[in-house]
């Protein structure tokens, strides 16, 4: 969900593009960071944990974390919450630590 | 191999205000931040700042970020490197900076000083369930919100009545977002009343003395259970409290973010009210490395006013050592210390006035 009203604040978004989660077609905006599109799109579950592969979520949005390591445009291990989103991104969970495969 | 008189690692308001305040002096800059944005937590912070008139009092952190950076971006003689992370620190202040989205580029940096701004990590805290999804750093609450316009749930449980919690739990309101209630484990609200006043004058319930338990959801967070705890900071049984909450805010303060001054070797020192392990330094904000200079929470957590003031001590007394030329040094110098002295000069500041004395070395001065 997205905030629609503001006392204070004016979002100045982006154009509004595509990219796909898991196969899925989804939509955000250019130059966010792809998490936060994720999050907008009520996607909570980002990563899974490597031993135990217990649900993972936006957590520090920094890049400090290593909870939103997901596979973009076929990279594992990228950090979600600062890489911003591009037209046609491909974006999935990964497996693991990650294969390029 | 990258060269420049100074280097500057991380862009929050200490290292703009150090990054200005040497250019001005004609050092040539090199500022490296690891965000998508500069501005470190300035360009999320919707309120107007207290303190000093000087250090923009009255005055949003948003508009005081956004000067800064259109500063920086005026100065010739500053570099920023963006969205890049410092890895090492190695002899000879040479820095290695790893950078892109797959941090496939990798930079060398060679400088005559360093001033490291790196500010602070969010605490976390034990709890049944804690890697749940939907369990945020306030900061990361404050990003997603106030950078990018994005709910980051719907019903809020904030865990920590110190200044940040207070202000995140009146920036969700501000939103339109449900806050369920603050938890504090003192028994009294650390933050300002003002902001305390203001959220509880808006329904919010303020439980002191009490923490989180446990959080419970299957992919995410459904439900939490607080309790109320004693003077030990035992649970007392009996005192649980099911809050039907989807997000849990975490603002139980910060630690120092200070890896590459351990590397660099500085002496450290822990000081509890300075929040965790700090450099030692002088006046200058100069740290027992000759070379290497601090400012802002890495030397102690405190707040956006005083990162600035020693953010321009560093810049200027770091640009001075390498023989750039300030009219009136001495005065500049002076008016500086005695700006951050008289910012500190509250009765909140107490614990942090006795936390820099512990840090502070005497040597060498008049």
């Amino acid at each position: 969900m997205r905030i629609k009203e503001h006392p204070i604040l004016e979002f100045s978004l982006g154009k509004k593009i595509k990219f796909t989660f898991d196969g899925k077609e989804m939509e955000g905006y250019e130059g966010e960071p792809v998490a936060a599109s994720l999050v907008a799109a009520g996607i909570k579950v980002l990563s899974k944990s490597i031993k135990y592969h217990r649900p993972r979520g936006f957590f520090c949005a920094i890049g400090k974390c290593s909870s939103c390591l997901m596979k973009v445009n076929g990279i594992p291990n990228i950090r979600t919450c600062v890489t911003k989103l591009e037209e046609g991104m491909k974006v999935e969970i990964q497996k693991g630590k990650g294969d390029f495969n | 191999m990258k060269e420049a008189d100074i280097a500057i690692i991380g862009g929050g308001p200490a290292g703009l205000s150090a990054a200005i305040y040497a250019a001005s002096l004609g050092a040539k800059v090199t500022l490296i931040d690891d965000g998508l944005e500069l501005g470190g937590q300035l360009i999320k912070q919707t309120h107007k700042f207290f303190g000093s008139e000087k250090q923009f009092a009255g005055i949003r952190g948003i508009e005081i970020a956004k000067k800064m950076i259109e500063d920086i971006k005026g100065h010739d003689n500053i570099e920023v490197i963006a969205n890049a992370t410092v890895t090492g620190y190695y002899e000879d202040e040479v820095i290695t900076i790893v950078q892109g989205v797959n941090g496939d580029i990798l930079k060398k940096l060679k400088a005559n000083r360093i001033i490291l701004t790196t500010g602070a990590s969010e605490n976390m805290l034990p709890f049944v369930n804690n890697d749940l999804p939907g369990v945020y750093g306030a900061g990361a609450v404050q990003t997603l919100m106030n950078l990018y316009g994005v709910v980051p749930g719907n019903n809020i449980l904030m865990i920590g009545a110190g200044n940040i919690g207070l202000i995140v739990s009146y920036q969700l309101l501000q939103a339109g977002i449900k806050v369920a209630a603050i938890v504090e484990a003192l028994p009294r609200i650390g933050g300002y009343l003002v902001h305390a006043s203001k959220i509880r004058r808006l329904g919010v319930p303020i439980y002191t003395s009490h923490t989180l338990k446990e959080v419970y959801g299957t992919d995410c967070v459904e439900k939490a259970v607080i309790s109320k705890i004693n003077q030990n900071f035992e649970f007392i049984p009996g005192t649980e409290k099911e809050l039907e909450v989807d997000t849990i805010c975490l603002a139980v303060g910060l630690s120092p973010l200070s890896d590459l001054l351990w590397q660099a070797g500085c002496q450290m020192k822990y000081v509890p009210q300075l929040c965790g392990y700090v450099a030692l330094r002088d006046d200058n904000m100069k740290t027992t490395k000759e070379k290497i200079y601090i400012a802002g929470d890495v030397a102690g957590i405190e707040e956006a006013s005083s990162a600035m003031l020693e953010g321009q001590i560093a810049g200027l007394n770091a640009a001075v050592s390498l023989g750039y030329e300030c009219d009136n040094y001495k005065e500049q110098d002076k008016k500086l210390k005695v700006e951050l002295k008289e910012l500190r000069d509250n009765p909140l500041s107490e614990e942090i006035k006795i936390g820099i004395e512990k840090a502070l070395i005497r040597e060498g001065r008049d």
